[in-house]
Formats: C-alpha cells, structure tokens, sequence
C-alpha cells in the first residue's frame, strides 16, 4: 500500500456509515478499509487521532474568473482555495467574460487548470453563445472537449421554443443541463426577497414563488424533451412540492442548493451589508428550514458553495449597484457543519450531498470511500472551534459572508488521488 | 435633552422623546423664521455641503436656507451631472469631500441604503435627504410638526397615507414615526402600489379609499410618479384619479377637520384636486414646506452641537 490512514472516523455516504477504522491507498485509489481488523502494511501511515476522513468535495458552480477577471480569482488561486476547503473536484462555471461558449475557449480553460490548479477541475460549458438565450452552443464538440454540463448560469434561457431545442439537442447526446430556476420577469431588478425586511429597507424585491414558476417551467420542458436537469439552486419551500412531483414523475431531475441560503437567511443583510447580496437572494426562515430539511431528506440532491468572487470596488456600493455572490469555497465545510452541529444532518447524509450525489449525476468515481474509487479525501476535526478572518482565505476575493463569525470545523489536510494538496500549518 | 446621534440616516434609529425634542426645538425656529431678522450664528465657521445624487428643488432648497439662515457656509454640488458620470465611486466621491473636512453633509441617493454607507466613511455629519425608498426622515419630521401644530398632538390621531407607498420613502419614514407616537396609521392605494407585508408594520391597508378615509383626522397624499402611471402599476392616470384621487367627495368621509397633506410637488389631477389642494381651511401644504426649513434647522442644530462636543473631547461619545 501507498499510504494508510489509521484511526480514523471514516464518514461514507454510499453505506450511509460512520465507522472508526482504516483505509488505505494504493495507486491512487481507494484499495481497502476495515475496522477492528489489522491494516495492511504501508510506505506511508497516518495517524488521524480520531478525527474525521470523508470523500472530497466535488463542488458544482464553482466561478473562476479565467478568462476575462484574472484579478478576482485565477485558477492557482481557486486550487488552492479549494484544497484547503476540501474540495477535490471543482466543476467551473461558464459565466466568464467572455462566456466558455466554445471548444476553444474550454481548451485554455483547461489547460490553465491543468497548470496550476491541484485539485480536479471539469468545467461546464454555456447553453447557448455568449450565455444570450439565442443560439445553442456546439453542445457535441464542447462535451468532446471535456464539458460536463451546460448551463447558462444566472441567465435564464427566456425564450422558451430556444430552451426546448437545446433540451432536446442534449438529450440526443446524453449532456446534462444545469439550469437557474427563476422567472426572469418578476425577478428582473430584485436585490432582495419580497417580504417585511425588503419592505423595511425599500430594496426592490423578487416574490419566493418566481423560483416555483422558473421550476414548473423547466419541469414541462424536462417532461416534452426527457432530458437530463438539474436545478443550480432551490432555496424556497414553494419550489420543493413541485420537485418532490417531478422526482416521482421519473423525470431526469436533480436539485442543488446553495452552503449560503441553508446557513443564512435575509435579515443578515442588515444594514445593507453587501457581502450578503448573492442570487437568488436571501431568503426567509421558514424557507431556509423547509430547504434544509430537504436537504437532509434527500430531496434536495446537491449542496455547493456557489463560489463567486467579487473584487472590494464591486461589492462597497449601494446595495442595488452591488455585483452578487459569495466566495465559499473554504467556508462550504465549515458552514456545513453548522447544520451538523445544530442536529439537521448527519455526516453521512452531508456527505451525500456534498461529495457522492453530484459525483454520481456528472458520472465520476468519486464520491465515496468504497473500494476502487479515486482517493480524493478530506481530513477534518469537525469540533475545533475559530472565527474566520477573510484575509486568511485563498481566494484573491475576500467577500465571504461569514467574515467575522464563529464556524466550528475546519479541515486538516486534503488529498487528491492519494496525494496530499493540503495540509493545514 | 439628549440627542446622541452623529447622523440623521432614518427615524428607524430615533425614539420618541428625541422626536419629540427635535420638534419641540423646531417650533424656536419657526419662530426666528418668521422675524425678519432671520439670522443666527449657530453653525457659523461650519461647512455644510448638499450633494444630491437625485434631483430636487424643494429639499435641496430648504436644506440650503436652513443652513444660510443659521450661518453655514453652504455648498451645493449637483451630483447627477459630475463625478457619477465620469465613474467615480460613490465611494471615493466621499473621501475626496471628506478630505475638504465638511461638518454637515446632506445626501439624497436613488438607492437604498446609500447614504448609510457614505456615512460609514466620513467623519462630519450627515443627513439623509431621501436614499431610494428606504428613508426621507427630514420631511416625516416635518409632516410631524405640522400636524402636532394643527392637532395638538402626535398621538391617537387616524392617520390615511394614501397612493404610491410602494415607491416612496416618505410613507416608510412617515409609518415608522408616527408608529413611534402612538397614532394609528392607514395604508389607501391600489394594491400593486403597497410594499410586500405591509401590514407587519402595524399599520392596517385599504384599497378602498372610501373605506380608508373613514373618520380620519389627517390625509397624507403621495406624489405618483409619472413613470409608474402608464400600464405598469396602474391601468391610467384618469383611472387612478378616479378611485384614488383626493376630491372633495371622499375628503367629506375624514373628520370635518381633517387635515390634507402632501409632500409635494403636486400633480394636481392626478392624486389630488386642484382646490381641495388650495383649500387654506383644510390644506396645510405650504405650512409643510415652512415647517421644512425649522425642522432642518433643528435637525442640523443638534447635529453641530453633537460635533462639536465630539471634537472638544474625542472621548465622549
């Protein structure tokens, strides 16, 4: 064997278990595990002293602003954000400037990865050109080029007879598209969620329902074209009904939600505290407990840090002029754990969604600590408590929400196909 | 009296016996403002500059001589057509007047929250002329003096704010002070007009004007904007006149001495009845505007002598 963590507590979602005990790596795969048993012998050993190893963290919507804003993140910066956030698989937006709407452009994306990033990178590649809603993408060339979905990220396709073809045009090549479930004209403007604080602060508003009828939508397209969905992000109650149906239906639909609409709610936006404007907007409490039972009932498939790095000039202006979005791909554990810690999930179960289920619906290996599978870990103490400091963080963008807040849970070390890419000092 | 506040941002943040000491020190300058020697050196050596990122005539011009006649040295800066146009931050626009050390700084801002956040980055006093529909504090503190001058007092009064509420930060304003005062607060308009769960306020709503003016002791009438007549929230101007527009059918619903208020300017027609509008037994308009320029100056009073104490001894406050 190559290296064999001893004493460990192994969180595995496929077997739905927490077991203290061994595993050990030969070749970069996961070659065995045990638990009273005595563990092979190996080049290298590591002593867990009782804390948790669980599969790497394959994140889906991560933004890296290569092309176009190099100076809000670069993919050496992202990497190493993510190594040390526990992500071993990143699976990058298209929302660049310009868009990844094209082989070419999917090739220098991936060829920077290669370079400089040390945990897996697959990026996803637009619907449609210049993410406009007009004219599909060459969907086939980009998924031979290494696209692993489409998606036009935060534009929603409007015109629906376009937004069918390209359905249907992926269905043909069994691609999987990615889609913002959100009615763009109610949601046209809105900074906030309709409701008594957006009220109270005068910030223009979209109603929670736009996110049901962005779904309902998409499930009668996902119904005419049978192709493969899933929705980046459901973070209302009213939206989880109309879900629930279409999974028992038999569509092909999965759903993501967001580390920062299970963990926030709207009123922490306070006095207009523009790190906490991200899209969808924030929600209610009552939403935000309907989406996290979801999540841990499984409805709610996937859990991502729906990473978006805004440089300081674009986030220190009025509240509406502000640019969206959060970084979270170090804080996506620590803030996970809240909700392990306030008893909503368990490990195994948040694993699920954070490392098996959007391994499963991209098709990868990963995802579990089943032999065989890639060794793409994380090691973490999910009891150590600290208060986050943004400048600590990797990113070259600072704005995360939880700067200042007490989390509990850090990682300590993150390797990808048996090697370690992180260590915590 | 205690007023420990270094900004007016909202009257979110005041309590009702700074309200009331605000008024109270408006009703002196009411009084100067009528003499014709008008003039005071309160904040005289202090500089005062109106940067209005919106246009106005009317706030702009009643900051401007509540300033003058208590001997400041004012400055106007029409942001609309500088800095913002060549790109500058609002940010930055702060700092580079920061930097000239004004001592008061009246802001109006068509988004929410923006003066907020230029407060957090100046060291002078700043007075929120209106930020988008989230607050116009200076002119709920008017509204305030002029019916506590009319009626006698802020309390178990019935109160109809009527029209565009939607859309405007005088009625946010207006619904948190006299929320503070104990008086009873009606929402009247149509409903593509009212906030999103309004009614949490503590304020009950009608879309009925006639049931909503029902035994009222004051009408405060908002100004629609032309921008939303068309199609978008109302179906047209004659229509919203029609159910919505002050005439003296639906005023004869308030008390008989119901008063009828509007923030101006008018659009007579529109949301009220020219001559009901000029009506001096039940309009009290042009007393608004006057009690405009007292309040400011009471606002700005208390402003500069928080200042000022500040500055003596850093420690204070």
């Amino acid at each position: 064997m190559d290296l064999l963590f001893t004493n460990a507590q192994l969180v595995c979602p496929l077997t739905d278990t927490t077991t203290r005990g061994w595993l050990a790596i030969k070749d970069g795969a996961i070659a065995a595990t045990g638990t009273n048993d005595t563990p092979p012998d190996a080049r290298e050993i590591i002593d867990c002293a009782g804390k948790v190893l669980a599969p790497g963290i394959v994140d889906i919507g991560v933004k890296v602003c290569e092309p176009g804003e190099r100076h809000k993140e670069s993919f050496r910066s992202a990497g190493a954000a993510a190594a040390a956030g526990g992500v071993t698989t990143m699976v990058t937006r298209p929302d660049t400037s310009p868009a990844i709407d094209n082989p070419e452009t999917l090739e220098f994306v991936m060829r920077r990865a290669k370079e400089t990033t040390p945990v897996n990178v697959l990026p996803m590649a637009a619907l449609t050109k210049g993410r406009e809603g007009r004219e599909m993408t060459e969907i086939g060339f980009l998924m031979d080029a290494g696209a692993v979905a489409f998606t036009d990220c935060d534009n929603i396709v409007r015109d629906t007879k376009v937004f069918s073809r390209a359905l249907t045009y992926a269905r043909s090549l069994g691609a999987l598209i990615i889609a913002h479930p959100q009615e763009p004209g109610l949601s046209a403007g809105a900074a906030a969620t309709s409701g008594q604080f957006a009220s109270l602060r005068g910030l223009p508003a979209v109603t929670a329902m736009a996110e049901r009828m962005g779904l309902d939508r998409d499930i009668a397209l996902i119904e005419m074209t049978g192709a493969r969905y899933h929705a980046d992000q459901i973070t209302t109650a009213r939206a989880l009904p109309a879900l629930e149906r279409a999974k028992a239906n038999g569509f092909d639909i999965t759903a993501g939600t967001s580390i920062h609409h299970l963990t926030l709610n709207e009123l922490d936006v306070a006095d207009y505290r523009t790190f906490f404007k991200v899209k969808p907007p924030l929600r209610s409490e009552d939403d935000r407990l309907a989406v996290v039972e979801a999540l841990a009932s499984g409805l709610i498939d996937t859990l991502s840090s729906m990473h978006t790095p805004q440089d300081e000039e674009s986030k220190r202006l009025p509240f509406e002029e502000a640019a969206s979005g959060a970084v979270g791909l170090e804080t996506l554990l620590p803030a996970a754990l809240r909700l392990y810690h306030a008893g909503h999930i368990g490990l195994p179960a948040l694993f699920r969604a954070l490392s098996l289920n959007p391994a499963r619906r991209l098709g990868l290996a990963c995802g579990h600590l089943g032999r065989g599978a890639p060794a793409d870990l994380v090691l973490f103490d999910p009891n150590v408590p600290f208060i986050l400091d943004r400048f600590t963080l990797h990113s070259k963008s600072k704005n995360t929400p939880f700067d200042g807040q007490r989390m509990q849970g850090r990682v300590l070390a993150c390797y990808v196909s048996g090697n370690e890419v992180y260590r915590r000092p | 009296m205690s007023f420990p506040h270094r900004h007016l941002l909202g009257i979110e943040a005041l309590r009702p016996d700074e309200i009331t000491a605000i008024l109270d020190l408006a009703e002196d300058y009411v009084t100067l403002n009528r003499q014709a020697a008008k003039h005071s050196d309160i904040l005289s050596g202090l500089t005062q500059i109106n940067m209005f990122f919106e246009t106005s005539t009317r706030t702009q011009a009643s900051f401007e001589i509540a300033g003058k006649r208590l001997g400041a040295d004012v400055m106007n800066m029409a942001m609309q057509a500088s800095s913002i146009k060549k790109g500058e931050t609002l940010i930055d626009t702060a700092l580079t007047l920061n930097a000239m050390h004004p001592d008061l700084l009246v802001v109006r801002h068509p988004h929410s929250g923006a003066v907020d956040l230029l407060a957090q980055k100046v060291n002078c006093a700043v007075l929120n002329a209106g930020d988008g529909r989230h607050e116009h504090p200076t002119q709920a503190l008017l509204d305030a003096l002029t019916i506590r001058r009319a009626k006698g007092r802020l309390h178990r009064l019935n109160i109809a704010i009527c029209g565009d509420i939607a859309h405007s930060r005088v009625a946010r304003s207006n619904i948190l002070l006299l929320g503070k005062m104990e008086s009873r607060i009606r929402l009247v308009g149509p409903p593509t007009l009212m906030p999103a769960q309004i009614e949490r306020f503590g304020v009950e709503v009608y879309d009925d004007m006639s049931e909503g003016l029902k035994d009222v002791d004051v009408v405060m009438m908002l100004r629609l904007q032309k921008e939303r007549m068309d199609g978008g929230f109302i179906p047209s101007e004659r229509e919203y006149y029609h159910r919505y527009g002050l005439d003296a059918e639906k005023l004869a619903l308030a008390k008989p001495d119901a008063i009828v208020m509007h923030p101006g300017p008018m659009n007579r027609g529109v949301e009220i009845d020219g001559e009901i509008a000029d009506d001096i037994n039940r309009s009290v308009i042009q007393e608004q505007v006057e009690m405009g320029v007292a309040v400011r100056m009471a606002a700005m009073d208390l402003l500069a002598r928080n200042l000022r104490t500040n500055r003596a001894d850093p420690d204070a406050a």
